[in-house]
């Protein structure tokens, strides 16, 4: 891909697209996380920028493990699921990402997986286009270090578990609660701008408050 | 505030004219979280850089002020922040991932007492070692120590300059006692500053290969989306930015440590005192540098034979310098505020020439002129 990158220290990746946004507004700057750099080491970072709905597109891909250091449980890792460091199933609760972020200030906000690929791209390219912190998660399966210890030992059958339980927010809507109990809601869950909504972005709302003292 | 066309002359602390002299130097960029006795930068930042179309962002941490300086850095902006020991502490990783990205920009450390939340309102010189060593790996920094509000202002410029010049962060090691005292500082006209700004690439995107140093040790750093790519990793990587194999990235550790060391005569600067005829020399930084002369001058009426050294670059250590000393002199006197940190830099480099004493001074208070006037007499029999 024909980008500038920097690839951060663990969980730094949000506050280096920060610095870099507010110094060139004019760039399109896109954060990829997972879900142990975005929910546990570089949480704080998550919601803050979530607070100031900076013009930044955080795609986080979700694979509820530490695959990377070889399958430890993550904030994102559900309860009693079995992982390296969770060899007798984990006893944590675990944050659903993306009510995080709504309830922090983030403007636009959707859920996708691996298996429904063609929504998830679409969810992307409008998060990219939004003006604010966009936030995606992104389902992706890690059969190597989630699958086989959880009892799914291939990348297919966790893409069918995928396709089984996830649901989209227009479908989940018609459901009664108990019926939506296993089920993963995938879609656009927040967008400010359909709803009308005009929440701040802060690039914009540093630049014009540059523009307001220089003035004076 | 006497301004004319020489110059400005305003009563400043030292807080205050690393603000003045940040802007001098083109820095547009500041981010920051809290922490006593740092505060004063950035509220003077955020007070004086939007009228000047500059950013202040006060961030959720000092970890996340530290990284954001990479992204306005890498934007093409000169950028810094300001913190105290324990800010200090979570900068450690930012300032390791500056470093082996090889992105300028200044850090502030106004010193106060520790351990952890140690002494929030007392000065200290306890963060020398971690400022040179505080990061995982080998890496190479710059560290200055100011000891008065017009060393603050000078050498905040040099700071911002030597960045630049060979992309490095480097890091300001002040103290509570010049951050807060009040007191005459000289700003010169803009014109008379010397501003160094980055090298730019010679070469077009297509040619340009990002991790490639030229002669003197360091590559050209263009701007994001200025035409060039530019993959930064905080991998140990290969010109091209891939991931580096062991001898690429042995390679690549010597560099960056070597456009450091190997340049420490531009680098370091010290200023010096009676030392022509000095059997005996006291070497000291920060705030007690000013002590350890008043001493010195006293030491001198009383017709010991006793010169003075101030060390205003701490890292690279001026090694050159003090070797120089020790070679001439009986016994080193080395006075600060922590446990006896450069005193074992100071004896490393002295290697047996003569003798070197630490004299710490914990607590949070500043040596008197008699107490180092004191250890002195005691050291020259």
């Amino acid at each position: 891909m024909n980008f500038n990158t920097l690839h951060t220290t663990h969980g730094r990746a949000i506050p280096f697209a920060t610095g870099l946004k507010l110094a060139r507004p004019e760039l399109t700057v896109i954060v990829i996380t997972g879900d142990g750099d975005a929910a546990a080491i570089g949480g704080n970072h998550l919601i803050h920028a979530a607070r100031r709905n900076i013009d930044l597109t955080a795609v986080c891909f979700n694979n509820n493990i530490y695959g990377m250091t070889s399958g430890q449980y993550s904030p994102l890792t559900p309860k009693s699921k079995k992982a390296a460091t969770a060899p007798y199933g984990n006893i944590e609760n675990n944050f659903d990402l993306c009510r995080l972020v709504i309830a922090a200030g983030a403007s636009y906000v959707a859920r996708g997986t691996a298996y429904h690929v063609r929504s998830l791209i679409r969810l992307i390219t409008r998060g990219i286009r939004h003006r604010g912190f966009a936030f995606i998660e992104a389902l992706s399966p890690c059969p190597t270090y989630y699958g086989r210890i959880n009892g799914l030992d291939s990348a297919i059958s966790m893409l069918q578990w995928q396709k089984e339980h996830a649901l989209d927010i227009k479908a989940a809507s018609r459901k009664r609660p108990y019926e939506l109990e296993d089920k993963i809601i995938i879609g656009e869950l927040f967008n400010s701008e359909a709803r009308g909504l005009n929440i701040p972005e802060f690039s914009q709302e540093y630049w014009n408050l540059i523009k307001r003292v220089k003035d004076k | 505030m006497a301004a004319t066309a020489k110059g400005t002359v305003k009563i400043m602390q030292g807080n205050e004219a690393c603000v003045e002299a940040a802007l001098a130097a083109g820095c547009r960029f500041f981010t920051g979280y809290p922490i006593t006795p740092a505060s004063e930068i950035a509220e003077g930042m955020a007070r004086r850089l939007p009228p000047l179309g500059g950013v202040f962002v006060q961030m959720e941490d000092e970890i996340a002020s530290v990284v954001a300086l990479a992204g306005a850095s890498w934007g093409g902006w000169k950028a810094m922040t300001a913190t105290s020991g324990p800010g200090f502490c979570l900068m450690q990783e930012g300032i390791g991932l500056l470093a082996i990205t090889e992105t300028p920009c200044v850090i502030v450390n106004v010193q106060r007492g520790g351990p952890a939340s140690g002494q929030s309102t007392a000065p200290s010189q306890g963060d020398v070692f971690q400022a040179r060593y505080g990061s995982n790996g080998d890496y190479a920094v710059i560290a200055l120590a100011p000891s008065t509000s017009q060393e603050m202002f000078d050498l905040t410029v040099r700071a911002f300059n030597l960045a630049e010049r060979y992309r490095v962060p480097v890091i300001i090691l002040s103290d509570e006692i010049v951050a807060h005292t009040r007191e005459k500082v000289y700003i010169p006209p803009a014109e008379e500053l010397e501003i160094i700004n980055r090298k730019k690439p010679a070469v077009p995107p297509e040619k340009f290969v990002p991790w490639r140093p030229d002669a003197d040790g360091i590559p050209p750093m263009p701007a994001f989306n200025s035409g060039y790519k530019v993959p930064v990793l905080s991998q140990l990587h290969n010109e091209k930015g891939f991931r580096a194999d062991a001898k690429e990235g042995a390679a690549f550790i010597q560099r960056l440590n070597d456009k450091v060391e190997k340049n420490a005569d531009a680098i370091v600067e010290v200023e010096e005192a009676y030392l022509d005829d000095a059997e005996m020399a006291v070497i000291s930084y920060g705030a007690v540098a000013r002590s350890a002369l008043r001493a010195v001058k006293d030491a001198r009426e009383q017709g010991l034979k006793v010169g003075w050294l101030k060390l205003k670059t701490l890292w690279p250590f001026p090694a050159g310098q003090v070797r120089a000393i020790a070679g001439k002199v009986r016994k080193i006197l080395v006075p600060e505020m922590n446990i006896g940190r450069m005193v074992l830099e100071v004896e490393r480099v002295s290697g047996g020439l003569c003798e070197v004493k630490p004299l710490p001074k914990l607590g949070g208070r500043c040596h008197t002129p008699v107490e180092i006037l004191t250890a002195i007499k005691e050291a020259y029999r």
